[in-house]
């Protein structure tokens, strides 16, 4: 056990390889209050997204060393705290459990999360309106901008101009786009591309999907999303030397199957959360992972877990209906993954044409770690799990099991 | 449960979209009921999945998967509810 008079630092993490700074918007622990490993401890504002920041040791809080709305590097210690903290990681890891076992009488640390959207909590911010206080009319109740600026009827000090509401929305996306307009050039200057295409034909794949679905709830169901985010990580898996970071001149190897996915935002931009550990999840459990990222980061509640380094990024483009991606690899990374629209073709069958469901694969990568024959590869190892019959297709293999 | 009428149907319809794309719902308001959902407000297909489940949820009508791709309006939804909850 650690001593118990260890102070330690928690330092704000890196929510995406192309965060600089972040805010503390909002504490969600305060002094005197247990952390165990895993609980949320501050929101934090980045450029893209607000994100809840999860603590990865256990600890008694001591003291905020940022204030709410103080914008400092990525490596700046935010938060103090007592226990736990001579311990290495991996040590700690192991001590949590008894630790929770031990204390179950210690307050559990859980935040009352207000939910709502990034744009809400700025148009808040800049109007003092308490978000708490709100009856939020977004998904799980979050609250939306309409909701502030219903509420925002105190005449007061607040000058009720239209403006307002109007500029920090800018501010968020502006912020947004260049962020992504950085890291993309950032891209197109270090990185030597090259593309690679493969049509992949997917009638044994969705055939194998419309039987899975029809024996879940809707609630359950699957979308082919799911299945090429699974043929990634199986491909990923079988060429490792696409899944991972170029860092100082050289590959890094990722250790686990994290893919990040590319998710746009109704109101503008995109975030690239990650679904862990691909290769050893099954089609459904990636779904609902799937489905959570979209949910949070449409409604602006991301998890830094997700927000962490992925190996390789999968864009879906063909779902707002676009046939093929030209891709842009997310440095550190070294590939991305493209999938257009599934679309009916004439395909070719023991020498017949017949009509298929099709889609376009493509995949960019950095030449300074693999060449065109290595992704290649990955295309023939992601075409194999999406095609192969149900009966010996890799992504499928969980229905076997069933 | 009574079959719904059209606009009934379509009410439902648009409140369901609204509650899975909050954002969209200022724009829903306005929209001509035949215009492609997906293509003019930028749904995707998870945000089709989850207007159809809630759908089910506020109607107790599960539409079929091979149906999703013609169900793109708030009319051809809403015609689509209307019939499948009319005793047959």
């Amino acid at each position: 056990m650690a001593e118990p008079g260890d102070r330690w630092a928690f330092e704000l993490p890196s929510l995406g390889a192309d965060m600089e700074r972040g805010t503390v918007l909002e504490w969600y622990v305060h002094p005197g209050d247990d952390v165990a490993r895993g609980d949320l401890v501050a929101l934090v504002s980045t450029e893209k997204a607000d994100i809840d920041v999860e603590i990865w040791r256990a600890g008694v809080v001591a003291e905020h060393l940022v204030t709410v709305g103080e914008e400092v590097p990525v490596g700046t210690p935010i938060l103090a705290l007592d226990g736990a903290g001579a311990l290495a990681p991996v040590v700690a890891e192991q001590a949590v459990a008894p630790e929770k076992a031990v204390a179950p009488e210690a307050p559990v640390a859980s935040p009352v999360r207000v939910l709502a959207s990034p744009r809400a909590r700025v148009v808040a911010s800049e109007r003092d309106v308490d978000l708490g206080a709100l009856a939020g009319t977004g998904p799980d109740g979050a609250v939306l901008v309409r909701d502030v600026l219903k509420s925002d009827v105190l005449p007061s000090d607040v000058s009720p101009t239209p403006q307002p509401a109007k500029a920090p929305t800018e501010d968020r996306s502006t912020g947004m786009r260049r962020a992504i307009a950085e890291r993309m050039a950032v891209a197109n200057r270090t990185i030597p591309h090259y593309h690679l295409d493969l049509d992949v034909e997917l009638g044994g794949a969705r055939a194998w999907l419309e039987d899975h679905n029809e024996s879940l709830s809707m609630r359950e169901r699957v979308l082919p999303a799911a299945l090429f985010i699974k043929a990634v990580g199986t491909a990923a898996a079988a060429v490792p030397e696409l899944n991972g970071t170029w860092v100082d001149d050289a590959f890094v190897a990722a250790e686990r199957v994290d893919v990040a996915v590319a998710i746009s935002l109704r109101t503008g931009g995109l975030v690239t959360p990650a679904i862990r550990d691909v290769d050893t999840k099954t089609v459904d459990e990636i779904m609902a992972d799937l489905q959570a990222l979209v949910a949070g980061a449409r409604r602006g509640s991301l998890r830094s877990s997700w927000m962490a380094d992925a190996g390789i990024t999968v864009s879906n483009l063909g779902d707002q209906g676009a046939d093929r991606v030209g891709g842009v690899v997310f440095p550190p990374q070294v590939a991305l993954v493209g999938f257009g629209r599934v679309r009916k073709r004439p395909w070719v069958v023991d020498g017949a044409v017949e009509v298929r469901p099709v889609v376009t694969v493509t995949l960019a990568a950095d030449h300074r770690a693999t060449d065109g024959a290595t992704g290649s590869r990955f295309l023939h190892a992601l075409a194999g799990a999406l095609s192969a019959s149900a009966t010996n297709n890799a992504v499928l293999e969980e229905k076997e099991e069933s | 449960m009574n079959p719904l009428t059209d606009d009934q149907a379509r009410a439902v319809v648009r409140e369901a979209v609204a509650t899975v794309a909050p954002e969209v719902r200022p724009e829903l308001e306005a929209l001509d009921p035949a215009i492609d959902l997906w293509d003019e407000l930028g749904l995707d297909s998870m945000d089709h999945l989850n207007v159809m489940t809630e759908l089910a949820e506020r109607t107790g009508i599960e539409v079929a998967e091979r149906d999703y791709p013609r169900l793109r309006s708030v009319a051809a939804i809403a015609a689509h509810l209307a019939t499948a909850g009319s005793p047959s």
